[in-house]
């Protein structure tokens, strides 16, 4: 919708805009849940940064003093919640994140129409879907400018809401990945400086540089993108993949084992290439 | 229908992962469809022993959430046809499998193999629950020592109580598997005598494994030693409890230490 606010110097255009948003769900007891994310954090260091986060508190229903704590811890975390999710909390004030309604689920297929799903942790379900096979769910809400509630004062502007996507960044690991880690990095490149153990897994939207032993997995192009490659320098990898086509430590020739290599895509085919 | 049968211990490192694979191999060697599955979330170890950890693609955990199909999971082993293995996810934990997940995948085993082997992890909580909870036999893995045969008793008491079948009133049937048996230090009195476990769990015994080298070795180049060397006492021994959890009837025999002349003489102890 845009429309001529009736000014005689220059129209004002209001838009409305719908983004996908990642969401956490905070659950009681919260220290048990505050210690799960962090877990959660330690295995995929650097996932929340500049990821804007929306905090669902419809499970937790804390008063205005809990949720100006949670925000402050969230963010000493460095998980920057820019809105927030309550049922009849349009009284929080104007220091905490505004409240969001009518958030609808996303899924690969499109957006569901507004459910509410019971004790389970977001966080958990940012992760449930990251394999090879690259198709990533995350909880969002959809956010609509028409939906942000100005808080209670009544002469607070009506803000524009359009949140800024986080950029394309590189994550860079300086220490090495070890079993049971997984990586996840939505916004471009990993870098690992170290080697990346057996049994440890990194997936990145964009390539993978191992400057170690990759005896991991490495899933790169994880939504889709057939130009990301994965390159190490010595390739004892148990999975090589790119955009979902993938390579089993058994399928690989025995030429590229144990070799800088490289893993991209050719004609629709996986190929993995030593570097001469 | 098949038969889905749970390996557990309660303490961890008395060779549950080792036994899981050595008993599927010893009963797929006899043309059976066996399928072993991982429980153990986050510490996999069963694809390292079964050499197969090269090889997988998708796990038990992308089955549950239903990222990949069953059919597309399942690794077969290239020494025996009918054996087939369902990997853990190593990057996960144990909060990832769900009840309904796990009843879901044991029903579809269930219904296409002959035995299903649950490879439990350690410990009495969520995932060694979730591996025993549809079970229909228990083998319970006990080292002749003090706190292993505790262990196992908590382990029995969790079978009969918190088990489908024990929840439907049914009985689960339970044998103990005895591991890692030093046939010398159980004459010295440094162990617990085969009677004495017995006593304590009160469970028919499976199968006595003597304490071997060969059973490392076997391990550690990712074949069951069931499969590698058939004819060494260890996998002779898993051979023979294969066969009683198939119904033989097969008397036990307590190993007991054999001392060749020259080791008297050179006071060497048998292995």
């Amino acid at each position: 919708m845009t429309f001529a606010a009736p000014l005689e110097a220059k129209s004002i255009r209001f838009r409305a805009r719908s983004f996908v948003a990642f969401t956490l769900t905070p659950e009681a007891p919260l220290d048990v849940w505050l210690e799960s994310l962090d877990r959660w954090v330690g295995n995929s260091p650097g996932y929340f940064a500049g990821r804007p986060v929306v905090l669902d508190l419809n499970v937790l229903k804390p008063d205005v003093v809990a949720i100006e704590a949670l925000v402050d811890l969230l963010g000493q975390r460095g998980i920057r919640i820019y809105a927030m999710e309550l049922d009849g909390g349009a009284e929080l004030g104007t220091h905490l994140p505004p409240v969001l309604v009518g958030a609808k689920e996303a899924t690969t297929d499109g957006l569901l129409q507004p459910s509410r799903k019971a004790g389970r942790a977001e966080e958990d379900t940012a992760v449930s879907d990251m394999k090879a096979a690259g198709d990533i769910k995350a909880e969002a809400g959809d956010l609509k400018a028409g939906d942000l509630k100005p808080a209670s004062d009544a002469k607070a502007q009506p803000k524009d809401a359009k949140i800024a996507a986080p950029d394309a960044g590189t994550l860079m690991i300086r220490s090495p990945i070890r079993s049971g880690q997984l990586i996840f990095h939505p916004h471009g490149d990993v870098i690992v400086l170290g080697s990346v153990a057996s049994g440890s897994e990194i997936v990145a939207t964009g390539s993978i540089h191992v400057y170690g032993t990759l005896r991991g997995r490495a899933s790169a192009g994880a939504q889709g993108n057939t130009a990301a490659r994965v390159f190490c320098r010595r390739n004892e990898a148990e999975l090589l993949s790119v955009d979902g086509w993938y390579c089993t430590a058994e399928e690989m020739d025995p030429s590229v084992r144990g070799k800088p290599v490289q893993a991209f895509l050719e004609n629709g085919m996986l190929r993995i290439a030593p570097f001469s | 229908m098949g038969k889905v049968v749970v390996v557990t211990s309660g303490k961890g490192g008395v060779g549950k992962t080792t036994s899981t694979a050595a008993l599927g191999a010893a009963v797929a060697k006899t043309g059976k469809k066996v399928a072993l599955v991982d429980f153990d979330v986050g510490l996999r170890n069963l694809d390292l022993i079964m050499g197969a950890e090269r090889r997988v693609v998708f796990d038990l955990v992308n089955v549950i959430q239903g990222s990949a199909k069953l059919s597309q999971a399942l690794i077969r082993d290239k020494r025996v046809e009918t054996l087939f293995l369902l990997p853990a996810s190593q990057t996960r934990d144990k909060d990832a499998l769900t009840e309904e997940g796990v009843a879901e995948v044991i029903g579809k085993l269930r219904s296409v193999f002959d035995y299903v082997f649950c490879d439990s992890p350690a410990g009495i909580e969520r995932g060694a629950q979730l591996a025993m909870r549809f079970a229909d036999e228990a083998v319970i893995v006990t080292n002749p020592e003090v706190s292993s045969v505790r262990d196992s008793d908590r382990i029995i008491g969790l079978l009969d109580s918190r088990t489908l079948r024990a929840e439907e009133g049914e009985q689960i049937a339970k044998h103990v598997l005895v591991t890692r048996y030093d046939a010398g230090r159980a004459a010295r009195g440094e162990m617990l005598s085969i009677d004495d476990v017995l006593e304590i769990l009160s469970v028919p015994l499976l199968g006595i494994i003597p304490e071997s080298q060969d059973v490392l070795r076997a391990s550690n180049l990712g074949s069951p030693v069931t499969l590698s060397e058939p004819l060494n006492a260890a996998a002779k021994a898993y051979i023979d409890a294969a066969k009683r959890l198939e119904g033989e009837q097969l008397p036990v025999i307590v190993p007991f230490e054999r001392k060749g002349f020259l080791d008297r003489l050179l006071g060497r102890r048998a292995a």
